[in-house]
């Protein structure tokens, strides 16, 4: 019997020590019956994107609440391409202003989710985004 | 490379690739893999398979993190897969080994894969053993399989690997929690983690205590059944193998050394003693067993039909017929036709 799960890795990229949001989404997002690669704190792009690769995931959420996420999205966008994992979708939240936004999306990033966002709409999200044949 | 141009083209992507191995991972997990499967299993059997049990909070994920950068240093390659549990309610899970796993980043030679129980309660999953067999055929020199934190019947990893390791820290549980059946008894090493812990003596003094209770015991088939018998019956008295106790920091990498020999020892063990054949053949016996099964009750419901079966069940709510003869029914119905 096939069965087949989302599977989404969540990690924090950069210096910020502020992984609730994090931890608030793997939660949502396991709740909805997807299984959540859980990295932590203070990850670089290679990590990232290299976890992304051996666990197969579907979906990488970035949670990013340093302001960097106009140096780092890019990079991972980049790596992602490089290690052909151009079929995964990029999801971001944290704090973003709403000028960088248009910029980020045009890059390829699939969702933003700010502060105060609500989970069940990260959960829609990821449904929509990922075909499930 | 005499032998690239005879291997199965699976088998070459996955050596090839860590993204092709990776996507076998996800369908041999989504049950989608049967002929990959049959292609790959007779290129495996190399790897040295080490099961890695133990209550939650002992440092089973540091312990395989630090276990890897020691095979990393002695030149393995190295492949783990991390078991988390699976929510029942949600069918989600969260899988947070590979927090512990962060040095082994940037390293060719090691692949990490995270897998959830999906619903079965032995400490892996029920595709497990074939997630092992991939990652066998690429070619990894040592596999270690981190279970679930595991409590005290979830035992099934010692079937699925060859040295079983089973992680005690200090001040977990008292003299009684070491007694007990189970988990204990499926150990090849028991590591003490954490041992610069107070309370280090009294956790050694436990498990002494209960080592020299009970005699090793080898899982071997008997009459066609999967039995443990005391290990001297089956290697004799002098050459069973003596369950170690070894203690490790592993977040410093004390005794990481001392714990890689002893593994060492005890893979030459199973090999010398003939014991590694008595339990693949056991471990085989049990797998097509347990296949077979599966293919002749979906045969069999298919050919009397579901609604027959539906039927029975009805009839057996009634009480007009006990579950034992209504299977009798089917077999006879199923077979005639």
């Amino acid at each position: 019997m096939s069965e087949r799960k989302i599977r989404v890795l969540v990690a924090k990229p950069g210096l910020d020590g502020h992984d609730r949001g994090a931890k608030v989404v793997a939660r949502a997002l396991r709740d909805a019956g997807m299984e959540v690669i859980y990295t932590g704190l203070r990850q670089t792009p290679e990590m990232i994107v290299e976890a992304a690769l051996q666990e197969d995931v579907d979906v990488i959420g970035l949670s990013i609440l340093s302001g960097a996420h106009m140096a780092l999205v890019p990079r991972i966008l980049e790596l992602m391409q490089a290690h052909d994992l151009a079929d995964v979708k990029l999801i971001l939240g944290g704090i973003v202003p709403d000028e960088d936004i248009t910029a980020l999306q045009r890059m390829g990033v699939s969702g933003i989710f700010g502060p105060g966002s609500d989970t069940q709409a990260i959960v829609e999200h990821i449904r929509k985004v990922v075909p499930l044949e | 490379m005499s032998e690239t141009p005879t291997l199965p083209p699976i088998v070459a992507a996955i050596r090839e690739s860590r993204r092709a191995l990776a996507r076998l991972l996800t369908r041999i997990e989504n049950n989608a893999a049967a002929a990959d499967l049959a292609a790959l299993y007779p290129h495996g059997g190399k790897a040295h398979l080490i099961g890695v049990t133990g209550a939650p909070g002992t440092g089973k994920s540091s312990l395989v993190n630090s276990m890897a950068k020691a095979y990393r240093a002695e030149g393995k390659t190295v492949s783990i897969l991390a078991v988390d549990p699976t929510s029942p309610f949600s069918g989600g899970a969260v899988l947070g080994d590979r927090i512990r796993m962060r040095d082994l980043h940037g390293d060719a030679g090691v692949f990490i894969r995270s897998m959830a129980t999906r619903g079965n309660l032995g400490g892996i999953a029920r595709t497990t053993a074939d997630m092992i067999r991939a990652l066998d055929a690429a070619a990894f020199d040592v596999i270690l399989i981190e279970t679930v934190g595991a409590g005290q019947s979830e035992v099934e990893i010692a079937s699925a690997a060859h040295t079983t390791l089973v992680v005690e820290a200090p001040g977990l549980g008292d003299d009684v929690q070491a007694i007990k059946a189970g988990i204990l008894e499926i150990a090849d090493i028991l590591v003490v983690n954490k041992a610069d812990n107070p309370g280090v003596e009294s956790t050694l003094r436990a498990l002494r205590a209960m080592l020299d209770l009970g005699h090793r015991a080898e899982r071997i088939m008997h009459h066609g059944q999967l039995m443990s018998v005391p290990a001297a019956a089956v290697v004799g008295e002098d050459e069973a193998w003596q369950t170690p106790i070894v203690q490790t920091v592993a977040t410093n990498g004390t005794g990481i050394g001392g714990l890689l020999a002893k593994i060492a020892e005890h893979r030459a063990y199973l090999r010398e003693s003939g014991v590694q054949t008595l339990r693949e053949r056991a471990s085989l016996n049990a797998e097509i067993s347990e296949r077979l099964r599966e293919l002749l009750l979906a045969r069999l419901i298919e050919r009397v039909g579901v609604a027959r079966l539906q039927a029975l069940i009805e009839r057996a709510i009634l009480r007009e017929i006990d579950p034992s003869s209504a299977a009798a029914l089917l077999l006879a119905e199923g077979v005639q036709e």
